[in-house]
């Protein structure tokens, strides 16, 4: 079936509940009103209330209470309205979600899945367009994942809902209406795999959730000028699938690295060091990296020229041929 | 529930809260309900013409601002959530300030030091906590002044704001906590926030909490007033809850008849507290024709000021924004800076080359 990737989540979740009544679903304003961008809706009203739970407006508490599910035996899935609202219980996924297992010695894993609308690009007010992946990367016993497409989105978040770890599913919220044809019997890809998404010779870009299309299209846009770019897809920011970049970067001998949030001691780095690491005799220039600055992300009527987009990608896409 | 005003427009007695407004200020508290009314509108405009990103509409809210926002002396400091547009006007903030923000030209942008007002803020409960110390900062100065910070019912639900009210409580700050429950925190009404009336939370952290009709702006002033006096007179911090009502949908980029029932909207709407109002200053003769003729004129007006301001609005650059993130000079923002105005700067020369 073709699906939107916000669709796509419906299904995933739809799916999810329907196969074990152990999982529930958390947030606010995701019951009757199905969420904010309507990824949960209809699904109140066909699994009950005691499955789908429109909470108290406190992050704080979601997360902290769906760890308490968790270690009862649940499986919830938390959506957290924006990006920007996921610090209220940063203190609750850093401090505890995270460390569960290892406290308890490898006992308790907590399969809790956090999902977040992140990214820019929709003209939205302050804190509803950050990128804050690296802040939950960072962080030992979070695994973190990012899907670019509908067909992504909905087995990431089947797998995801499915991991025994705590797993931070971020959902690029600009791409929340792009569809594609979904297959939903098997899976096409494990969870934490990179994708190549679009093969080429001359260089690598590695892009993930909504910079994935970008990257496309600045592929498409160097084909004409004759320059052949891979694109791949990471798909997973913890852990990362490095042996799938390496695979690349040795044919095709460079990289750059594309996201949204800031660039200094973003995804980018940790990349660009592990494949300097591991390619360093097959790379022809250094690995470049395109994102954001570093300021908090700005107001609407700023974003166009803070976001990387085509032509960043393309300008960093030269300035690695040109080595 | 605190009323010196009903819904007919006939004053009532309150053995603790009296009043005794004279007709001007009472015409005053008239007119800036319409003129809030006025520029709230004008937002829901703008923002279905594409001018704005989004607008939190305050349709119903006009008394419980307009009567707390005048209670307030000149000194006192405010800390607004982000639907308080009718605060902000009578703190005398420039409105095109907040159509700045929801346009996306800033995040604030306002100095709060000009009218004691503090930026808006959009995390749900945060302003609760810097309200409180910054009442704990005027308490250790001994400056006899007050603070009073807005947040709504579906804040109480936060962490910071139980924390908030701790602190107020154990260093006695002076403080109002003015909570404006407009009964709908999007989709979620008041029972999925608490089991008990909201006025009751502050009683198990040590301070008194009054409900006050929040659509009755006589009430809303008086209420506020005693809380402030008693702020300042140093007993310590005190929880209004303004009961009203959410007139339109949580914000321009919210479809309220999912969720809520319109009979319940129908019936609020016989509680109009401008319609209360000007009810009262028309039996009582102490308005005529010309003024509500005058007073709909200037509301008029000023939506046609801020229409044609706002249209007008050149965007910003992205390069005055790199300065912004620190006090002093930080080597990194310099180099980023360097290399984006470089880069912008190769395709001006490539269109004129
Ligand atoms: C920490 C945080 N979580 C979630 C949101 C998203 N959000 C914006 S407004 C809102 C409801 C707020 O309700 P209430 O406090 O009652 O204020 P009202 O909007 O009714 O004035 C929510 C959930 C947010 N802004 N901040």
């Amino acid at each position: 079936m073709t699906l939107s990737l916000v669709r796509a989540i419906n299904e995933a979740l739809r799916g999810a509940l329907a196969d074990d009544p152990k999982v529930v679903l958390m947030g606010e304003d995701i019951g009757k009103l199905g969420g904010v961008f309507r990824a949960t809706e209809g699904l109140q009203k066909d699994f009950g209330e005691h499955r789908v739970l429109d909470t108290p407006l406190a992050e704080s508490g979601i997360v902290g209470t769906a760890i308490g599910l968790a270690l009862r035996g649940h499986r919830p899935v938390v959506e957290i309205q924006f990006d920007g609202f996921v610090f209220p219980a940063y203190d609750q996924i850093v401090t505890q979600l995270a460390k569960m297992r290892a406290r308890s010695g490898g006992r308790l894993g907590l399969p809790v899945v956090i999902r977040i609308p992140y990214g820019g690009g929709i003209g939205a007010v302050e804190h509803h367009s950050e990128s804050p992946e690296a802040l939950f990367a960072h962080v030992p016993g979070l695994r973190v994942v990012s899907p670019s497409c509908a067909s992504d989105a909905y087995w990431m978040l089947r797998q995801a809902i499915d991991c025994d770890d705590p797993v931070i599913f971020l959902e690029p919220k600009r791409r929340y209406y792009e569809k594609e044809p979904v297959d939903t019997t098997a899976p096409a890809a494990t969870l934490h795999s990179v994708r190549v998404v679009r093969p080429g010779r001359d260089m690598t870009l590695v892009g993930y959730g909504p910079t994935v299309r970008t990257c496309l299209d600045a592929a498409a846009a160097a084909e004409e000028d004759g320059v052949s770019l891979e694109v791949l897809d990471l798909r997973s920011l913890s852990p990362i699938d490095f042996d799938g970049i390496e695979a690349s970067v040795r044919r095709t001998g460079r990289l750059s690295v594309v996201h949204e949030a800031p660039v200094f001691f973003g995804a980018g780095a940790e990349i660009a060091a592990r494949i300097s690491e591991r390619c360093f005799h097959h790379l022809e220039a250094p690995v470049l990296r395109v994102g954001g600055y570093h300021m908090p992300y700005p107001a609407g009527r700023m974003e166009r020229d803070y976001l990387p987009d085509l032509d960043r990608v393309l300008d960093a896409a030269e300035r690695t041929l040109a080595y | 529930m605190v009323q010196l005003l009903t819904p007919d427009g006939e004053r009532v007695p309150h053995p603790d809260y009296e009043l005794d407004p004279t007709p001007g200020e009472l015409r005053g508290l008239y007119r800036d309900m319409v003129l809030a009314r006025a520029a709230d509108g004008e937002g829901v405009t703008l923002q279905r013409q594409g001018e704005l990103a989004l607008w939190p509409s305050l349709l119903g809210q006009e008394a419980a601002q307009i009567g707390s926002a005048r209670a307030l002396r000149d000194d006192d400091h405010v800390f607004p959530s982000y639907r308080d547009h009718g605060v902000a006007l009578c703190r005398g903030l420039d409105p095109l300030h907040v159509f700045r923000l929801f346009r996306g030209v800033t995040h604030g942008g306002w100095d709060p030091a000009d009218h004691n007002f503090h930026l808006y803020t959009l995390v749900i409960g945060s302003q609760v906590l810097h309200a409180t110390g910054y009442a704990m900062g005027v308490a250790a100065e001994d400056a006899g002044t007050a603070v009073a910070v807005y947040f709504g019912d579906g804040a109480t639900s936060q962490g910071d704001v139980s924390e908030a009210f701790n602190f107020a409580a154990v260093y006695n700050a002076p403080i109002v906590f003015f909570c404006q429950n407009n009964q709908w925190a999007i989709s979620a009404g008041n029972e999925r926030q608490s089991r008990v009336p909201l006025f009751r939370r502050s009683a198990g952290f040590g301070f008194p909490g009054v409900r006050v009709d929040g659509n009755d702006v006589l009430a809303c002033l008086a209420v506020t007033r005693a809380a402030l006096a008693r702020a300042r007179s140093g007993a310590g911090p005190m929880l209004i809850e303004a009961f009203t009502y959410r007139m339109g949908a949580h914000t321009t980029a919210d479809d309220a008849s999912r969720y809520r029932d319109p009979v319940e909207v129908e019936e609020w709407r016989g509680k109009d507290p401008i319609a209360r109002l000007g009810l009262h200053l028309r039996t009582t003769g102490l308005a005529d024709d010309e003024f509500f003729a005058r007073t709909d004129r200037e509301g008029a007006d000023l939506a046609a000021d801020l229409r044609a301001s706002v249209r007008g609005m050149p965007d910003p650059g992205l390069a005055d924004a790199f300065g912004r993130t620190y006090g002093s000079e930080h080597p990194l923002v310099a180099e980023e800076l360097a290399w984006f105005r470089e880069y912008s700067a190769s395709f001006v020369a490539a269109e004129e080359g």
